[in-house]
């Protein structure tokens, strides 16, 4: 323990700049994969254990792109449009068939996708750890804001998160579709009485949240190593996010991947020996205190 | 025309007894011809996030293999290596390796594993008394520790002491040179990073009393984002940073670093770049990162070590690994003491590699020796140099003195309590 350190850092506008960057970054990717994976439980009642699977096709897709186009926007693209289309295949091919059984044949049916892509990845790129690269837009030396220091790479990677959350929150607050979603999640059968096909808005909700996830694997491939089974580490963190935001809220989602960024930051200063455990912590004090999580709904 | 049989034995019965006499006549020419192939086991990583280690010692064995196979064998009985999948797994690869001796009647083995499983197939050495070299394992108590010594069990590898010894060395060297006074570390959360760095340190206040470690942090192993890590050691603001982080954490964390313009802010040394499982992986590799020699062509600069190299590339299309060439080096060790032995008996090889120099591409003057006193590996090239983007990576690796290596070894393995 470091009291000090973190006592010093919270004094220092420099520190307090830098260390809360670093906070948002790990933040905001943790978002947009559990967003995806709160929204598929929230309309879908799935629990979809092979999530991180779509985070690591996300990184796989960027990197192929890239290397083929030089484009990084290609890149972006290909990672989010790839990784919707596999949900969509996926949901449709094998997660709705499994969606009135019991939970654990939910989990069988996951785990054995997780481990079918992680090979299905190594067959197509090979078993060893790969690296995209930064783009040369993104070579140049970091900002300095109030002394502290922020790579212009990850400022993109905020601002493409946050818009993502504002059109998500916005879509499904707003839109027509959003509504027909939240409809679709509270009452299905109601909803395909009214002439809805609830099979398509299932399948695009899991395209969606496919989507979120490789954005993220997408974005996060210029500065992670990619390697299959890459999704997994993420994946665990995602669970902590979305039970401690409130299984099914997307608000949820965003404050508890935002807190969990911070404790990450700020605790490896002060609690340098404990950081994970502070995450774990945050989590338990959380569920004895609000079990549903922060924003989440009691069920009936 | 109803057919008649004729009497006596019909053509189908004289062909079946005529196929089963030449099987008995020919059954101890098989037999022999089966005694006459001598089968190797091997348990190592072909699967999960190191595969690609372990598939570059089977690479590195079955070039060395085919080589003694192409000159006659191993006393004349020709080389078949038996290598299967541990998956990582201490207990597995002791089941494999017992398997291996046990079922596929393996006669030698070599043990291809991490440290976590290395000392597992130790014990089924110790249990079933078969020859077993070591052919990846790091940690230094498997040789230095007595309880550790089995007379049928050698290690063809590099050792954390050794390298904790040259990189303090040389590390101290440059920190005197700059003042570089305040250092970090930067290490994965496990025993060999814990170990590594802390011998690392141990060393470096050894030959720079000066130096003063002002933060630290343990990453766990595998963990994907580093970005508080590295913001943790710009706040501290040391002017050197150790790691011995390896891997995709290496080149994960050197990316994450790179964009926060790290390395223009301190002299970094990270004791696993210069392998080129690393080297050639990071897109944006920055100029300057000291560097442990892992296995790189160009050191030692002899033209027997740049053709391995390019041997191996040409067959397998990838650079080698430092597992690769110590791999190659055990084949080249057993090929020398069954010559030596005249025999390919356990027992005698073993003797026969106790104490034993060969010439070898990996050797510090040329040759390395499995030494007799705890049966490992020394006299092989270590050094540090410093990294540039483009082959040859390390163009200036700066040899680690032997004699220094002994002479702290003793040291070390007297507090330790190994003597």
């Amino acid at each position: 323990m470091d009291l000090d350190a973190l006592a010093g850092c919270l004094a220092s506008p420099a520190c307090l700049v830098t260390q809360t960057t670093s906070g948002l970054i790990i933040g905001m990717l943790l978002f947009l994969v559990a967003v995806g994976l709160t929204l598929i439980f929230g309309v879908l009642k799935v629990v979809n254990f092979s999530h991180g699977a779509f985070y690591m096709f996300g990184a796989y897709f960027a990197m192929t792109a890239y290397q083929l186009t030089g484009s990084f926007a290609l890149a972006m693209l290909c990672g989010a449009a790839g990784t919707a289309l596999l949900g969509l295949i996926f949901e449709r091919a094998f997660m709705s068939r499994v969606y009135g059984a019991d939970v654990l044949m939910q989990l069988l049916v996951c785990y054995a996708f997780v481990l079918i892509f992680d090979d299905v990845v190594r067959m197509i790129w090979g078993p060893e750890f790969k690296s995209m690269g930064m783009p040369s837009a993104f070579q140049v030396p970091p900002l300095f804001i109030a002394g502290g220091v922020v790579p212009p790479y990850y400022l993109l990677l905020i601002g493409v998160a946050l818009v993502a959350a504002v059109i998500l929150g916005l879509g499904l607050a707003r839109s027509r579709i959003g509504k027909v979603i939240r409809a679709a999640a509270h009452n299905p059968g109601m909803v395909s009485a009214l002439g809805i096909n609830t099979g398509l808005i299932y399948g695009g909700v899991f395209a969606l949240g496919g989507m979120l996830a490789g954005l993220a694997g997408a974005l996060a491939a210029p500065v992670r190593s990619l390697t299959p089974g890459m999704g997994f580490s993420v994946l665990i963190e995602s669970f902590i996010v979305t039970v401690i935001g409130g299984m099914g809220s997307i608000l949820g989602a965003l404050i508890g991947a935002l807190l969990i960024g911070l404790i990450r930051s700020f605790g490896s200063l002060g609690f340098p020996l404990f950081t994970e455990g502070l995450m774990y912590l945050f989590m338990v004090i959380v569920l004895v205190s609000r079990p549903t999580g922060l924003f989440g709904k009691e069920v009936a | 025309m109803k057919k008649t049989r004729k009497p006596g034995i019909s053509r189908r019965a004289t062909l079946a007894l005529m196929g089963a006499g030449a099987v008995s006549v020919a059954a101890p020419w098989v037999a022999r011809a089966q005694a006459k192939m001598i089968k190797i086991g091997m348990p190592t990583i072909l699967s999960g996030r190191v595969a690609q280690l372990g598939t570059s010692s089977r690479n590195a064995v079955l070039l060395e293999v085919e080589k003694v196979n192409a000159a006659g064998g191993l006393a004349g009985r020709q080389i078949e290596m038996v290598i299967r999948d541990s998956k990582g797994q201490p207990q597995e690869a002791a089941r494999v390796a017992r398997e291996l001796v046990n079922t596929d009647g393996c006669e030698m083995l070599f043990d291809g594993e991490a440290s976590s499983g290395s000392f597992a197939v130790h014990e089924v050495a110790r249990d079933l008394g078969v020859l077993c070299i070591h052919t990846c394992s790091e940690a230094s108590s498997l040789t230095a520790d007595p309880k550790q010594h089995i007379p049928n069990a050698f290690r063809c590898v590099r050792q954390g002491i050794h390298d904790s010894i040259v990189g303090a060395s040389y590390a101290a060297g440059i920190a005197k040179a700059k003042g570089l006074k305040k250092w970090a570390t930067c290490s994965p959360d496990y025993a060999y990073g814990r170990d590594t760095t802390g011998e690392f340190v141990l060393y470096l206040k050894k030959f720079a009393p000066d130096v003063e470690i002002i933060s630290e942090s343990w990453p766990k192993l595998f963990q994907p984002d580093y970005t508080e890590v590295v913001t943790k050691i710009l706040q501290a603001k040391p002017q050197a940073l150790y790691s011995c982080l390896w891997g995709g954490d290496l080149t994960s964390y050197i990316d994450q670093a790179n964009i926060y313009a790290m390395f223009s802010q301190m002299e970094v040394f990270a004791v696993n770049m210069a392998d080129y499982t690393a080297l050639t992986v990071v897109k944006n590799l920055p100029k300057g990162i000291h560097s442990g020699d892992r296995y790189i062509k160009t050191f030692p600069p002899t033209p027997e070590n740049a053709a391995w190299g390019d041997a191996y590339k040409a067959k397998y299309n990838e650079y080698p690994t430092n597992w690769s060439w110590q791999n190659a080096t055990a084949v080249m060790f057993l090929d020398a003491a069954v010559k030596k032995a005249g025999s390919t008996d356990g027992k005698k090889v073993a003797e026969a590699l106790t104490g034993l120099t060969i010439k070898c591409p990996f050797g510090a003057d040329g040759t390395v020796t499995m030494r007799a006193e705890d049966r490992t590996l020394v006299g092989y090239a270590i050094g540090w140099g410093t990294t540039i983007p483009q082959e040859p990576y390390v163009p200036d690796v700066k040899a680690g003195d032997w004699t220094t290596i002994f002479e702290l070894e003793a040291e070390w393995k007297k507090s330790k309590g190994y003597t």
